[in-house]
C-alpha cells in the first residue's frame, strides 16, 4: 500500500519523459520517414548515399576516429601518472586537468581559431622566427586539434577513475612474481582498465562524430561533417524531413557505440559521472 | 630520470590545455584588434563588453535558465528517484533506460528532436522552449546523483520515526531528506553547470531574439575577430578557476563524496 503510493510520485517525471524524451524521438522517425505531403518514404534515410552526404559521414567518422585514438594515447599515460601521484595534492592536480571542461565550449574552440588562423598566433611566431608559415585553419588538422582539445578531459576522467580503483597489491603481486613493468602493464593494468577506455571512447567518439560547432569554427565552410549537414537542413534549408532522415542514420552509429559500451562495461565501472 | 620524463609529459599536456586560454587572456588586454601584434595594454574591450546590452541580456538569460532549469529538474528528479527506487525491477530498468537516452544520445539529435516537437505542436520558440529543453536534459543528472544516496538509505530509521509518532511527511523531512541531501545538492550543481555550458540544444530550441551567452558567442565568432569575446573568456575563466578552488578548499565538510564528478 505504502510503496504503491510512493510509486505514484513517479507520475510527473513519467509524464515529462514521455512528452520530452519519447515523443520527440518518435517525431524524428516520423519526419525522417515521411515526405512533405506526409507520405511514407525511405528517401530521406537513403539520401545518405548521395555523394555529398556519404562524403560528410565518411570524413566525420575518420576525424572522430583519429581524434579518439590520439585522445587515448595522450590520456592514458597522463591518467597513470596522476593516479601514482602521492599526497593530497593529487585531487587538485586532477582538477587542473578537467578544469577546461567547465570553460564554455565555444570559447575553447574560439581559442584555437585564434591560434591557428593564417594571421594567428602560431603563424606570427613562425614569421618572427623567419620560418615558412602554415595553413592550419580550415583544414582537417584544425578540426582534429579542436576535437582533441575539447574532448580530452572526457577521456582523462574515466581512465583516471578506473585506474584509481586498481588495487596496488595486485600490481605488487605481479611484480613479486617476476613480471617486469611492461608485462605488468599488459597483463594487469591494461585489462583492468578496459571499462574506462571504453567509456572514454564513447565520451569522445560520439560528440566528435556528431559535432558541427568544431568543424564550423575551425573548418570554415569548406569541410562539412555529417553534423554540419544535419544542422544546415534544420536551420538554413528548413528541410526537416531530410535532416531527420540523416539523423536516423547518425543514431545507428550512436546505438552501435552504446551497445559496445554495454558489452564491455556491464557494471558501469568506467562511468565518469 | 623517470620522474623528470613524467614531469615533462604532464607539463606538456598542461601547456596544451592552458596555452589557448592564456592566449585569450593576453589578447583581451591588447589595444590592437590584430592577433599578430601587441598594440599596448588596454581595458577597452572589457568596458565595451560591459556596455554591450545584448551580451548583458544573454548573460541574464543564461543565469535565469541555469537556475530555473536546475531547480525544477532537482525537484522532479528527486521525487522521481524516490519513486523509482520502490519500483519492481522490470519497471525500474525501463524507466532508467529512458532516463539514459538524453545522456547517451548525441546532443544534436536531442536538439532537433525537441525542435521538431515544438514545431509540430506550433509552440512559439523563445525562452520557454529553451527552459523546457534544459529541464529535460538536466533531470537525468539529478536522478543519477540522488539514486545512489537513496539506495544507501537505512529504511529502519524512517520506520522508527513513524513508530515514534511522526507522520510520513515529517519523518521524510527529518530523516530521509538530510540523508540524501548531498546527492540532491550535487545533482543541482551538475544540472546548473550543464545548463550553463549548453550550446547545441539551445541552438535548436531558441527563438529569434532570445540568446544565451553560448548562442551569442557563436554568432559573434562566426562574424569574425572580436576582442570583446576574449574579455568574456577571461572573466569566465577566472570565475570558474575561483569557484573550483573554493570548492576544493572547503570540501570534506559537506558530506564526503560529491558523487564523483
Amino acid at each position: 500500500m505504502k510503496s504503491n503510493r510512493i510509486r505514484l510520485l513517479a507520475g510527473p517525471y513519467l509524464a515529462w519523459a514521455i512528452a520530452f524524451i519519447i515523443i520527440p524521438l518518435v517525431m524524428v522517425f516520423y519526419y525522417g520517414l515521411t515526405d512533405k505531403n506526409g507520405m511514407f518514404t525511405f528517401d530521406n534515410v537513403l539520401a545518405i548515399a548521395r555523394p555529398e552526404h556519404i562524403k560528410s559521414l565518411w570524413i566525420a567518422l575518420l576525424l572522430a576516429l583519429i581524434s579518439t585514438i590520439i585522445c587515448i594515447l595522450l590520456a592514458y599515460p597522463l591518467a597513470m601518472i596522476l593516479v601514482n601521484m602521492k599526497g593530497n595534492s593529487d585531487k587538485f592536480i586532477v582538477l587542473i586537468f578537467i578544469l577546461p571542461m567547465w570553460m564554455n565550449f565555444l570559447l575553447r574552440t574560439m581559442a584555437w581559431q585564434t591560434l591557428l588562423e593564417n594571421d594567428g598566433v602560431i603563424n606570427s611566431i613562425l614569421k618572427f622566427m623567419h620560418l615558412p608559415t602554415l595553413t592550419l585553419i580550415n583544414t582537417p588538422y584544425a578540426i582534429i586539434f579542436g576535437m582533441i582539445y575539447n574532448f580530452l578531459p572526457f577521456m582523462v576522467l574515466p581512465l583516471y577513475n578506473v585506474l584509481k580503483k586498481i588495487d596496488p597489491n595486485v600490481i605488487n603481486a605481479a611484480r613479486d612474481l617476476g613480471a617486469n613493468s611492461v608485462q605488468t602493464f599488459l597483463h594487469i593494468t591494461l585489462p583492468l582498465s578496459v571499462p574506462g577506455i571504453i567509456s572514454g571512447i564513447t565520451m569522445v567518439f560520439v560528440p566528435s562524430l556528431t559535432t558541427f560547432v568544431v568543424s564550423d569554427l575551425l573548418g570554415g565552410s569548406k569541410i562539412l561533417l555529417i553534423g554540419n549537414v544535419i544542422e544546415q537542413e534544420f536551420t538554413s534549408n528548413s528541410n526537416w524531413h531530410l535532416g531527420s532522415g540523416l539523423s536516423i542514420v547518425l543514431m545507428i552509429f550512436i546505438v552501435i557505440s552504446m551497445i559496445v559500451t554495454a558489452i564491455f562495461d556491464k557494471d558501469g565501472e568506467g562511468n565518469a559521472l | 630520470m623517470k620522474t623528470v620524463l613524467k614531469r615533462i609529459y604532464v607539463g606538456l599536456i598542461f601547456l596544451f590545455l592552458y596555452a589557448p586560454m592564456f592566449t585569450l587572456i593576453v589578447f583581451s588586454f591588447n589595444q590592437s584588434k590584430s592577433r599578430a601584434r601587441w598594440g599596448g595594454f588596454t581595458f577597452k574591450w572589457y568596458i565595451k563588453l560591459f556596455s554591450n546590452e545584448e551580451v548583458l541580456a544573454a548573460f541574464t538569460n543564461t543565469m535565469m535558465l541555469a537556475l530555473l532549469s536546475a531547480l525544477i529538474a532537482t525537484v522532479i528528479g528527486t521525487i522521481a528517484a524516490l519513486a523509482i527506487n520502490k519500483m519492481k525491477k522490470a519497471d525500474k530498468s525501463i524507466i532508467m533506460g529512458v532516463t539514459n537516452i538524453p545522456m547517451l544520445n548525441a546532443e544534436i539529435v536531442t536538439g532537433i528532436s525537441l525542435m521538431l516537437l515544438f514545431l509540430y505542436f506550433k509552440v512559439r520558440f523563445g525562452f520557454m522552449t529553451i527552459l523546457l529543453s534544459h529541464i529535460t536534459f538536466n533531470i537525468p543528472y539529478v536522478i543519477l546523483s540522488v539514486m545512489p544516496r537513496i539506495k544507501q538509505l537505512n529504511s529502519s530509521t524512517y520506520e522508527a520515526a513513524l513508530d515514534l509518532g511522526a507522520n510520513p511527511l515529517y519523518a521524510f523531512y527529518k530523516v530521509v531528506l538530510p540523508d540524501i541531501m548531498p546527492g540532491i545538492i550535487s545533482g543541482f550543481l551538475m544540472a546548473f553547470t550543464m545548463s550553463l555550458d549548453d550550446f547545441i540544444i539551445t541552438h535548436f530550441t531558441k527563438g529569434p531574439g532570445v540568446d544565451t551567452l553560448s548562442t551569442k558567442i557563436y554568432a559573434q565568432v562566426k562574424k569574425g575577430v572580436n576582442p570583446e569575446m576574449y574579455a568574456l573568456s577571461t572573466i569566465i575563466f577566472i570565475s570558474v578557476l575561483i569557484l573550483l578552488i573554493l570548492i576544493n578548499l572547503l570540501p570534506q565538510k559537506m558530506g564526503k563524496k560529491k558523487t564523483e564528478k
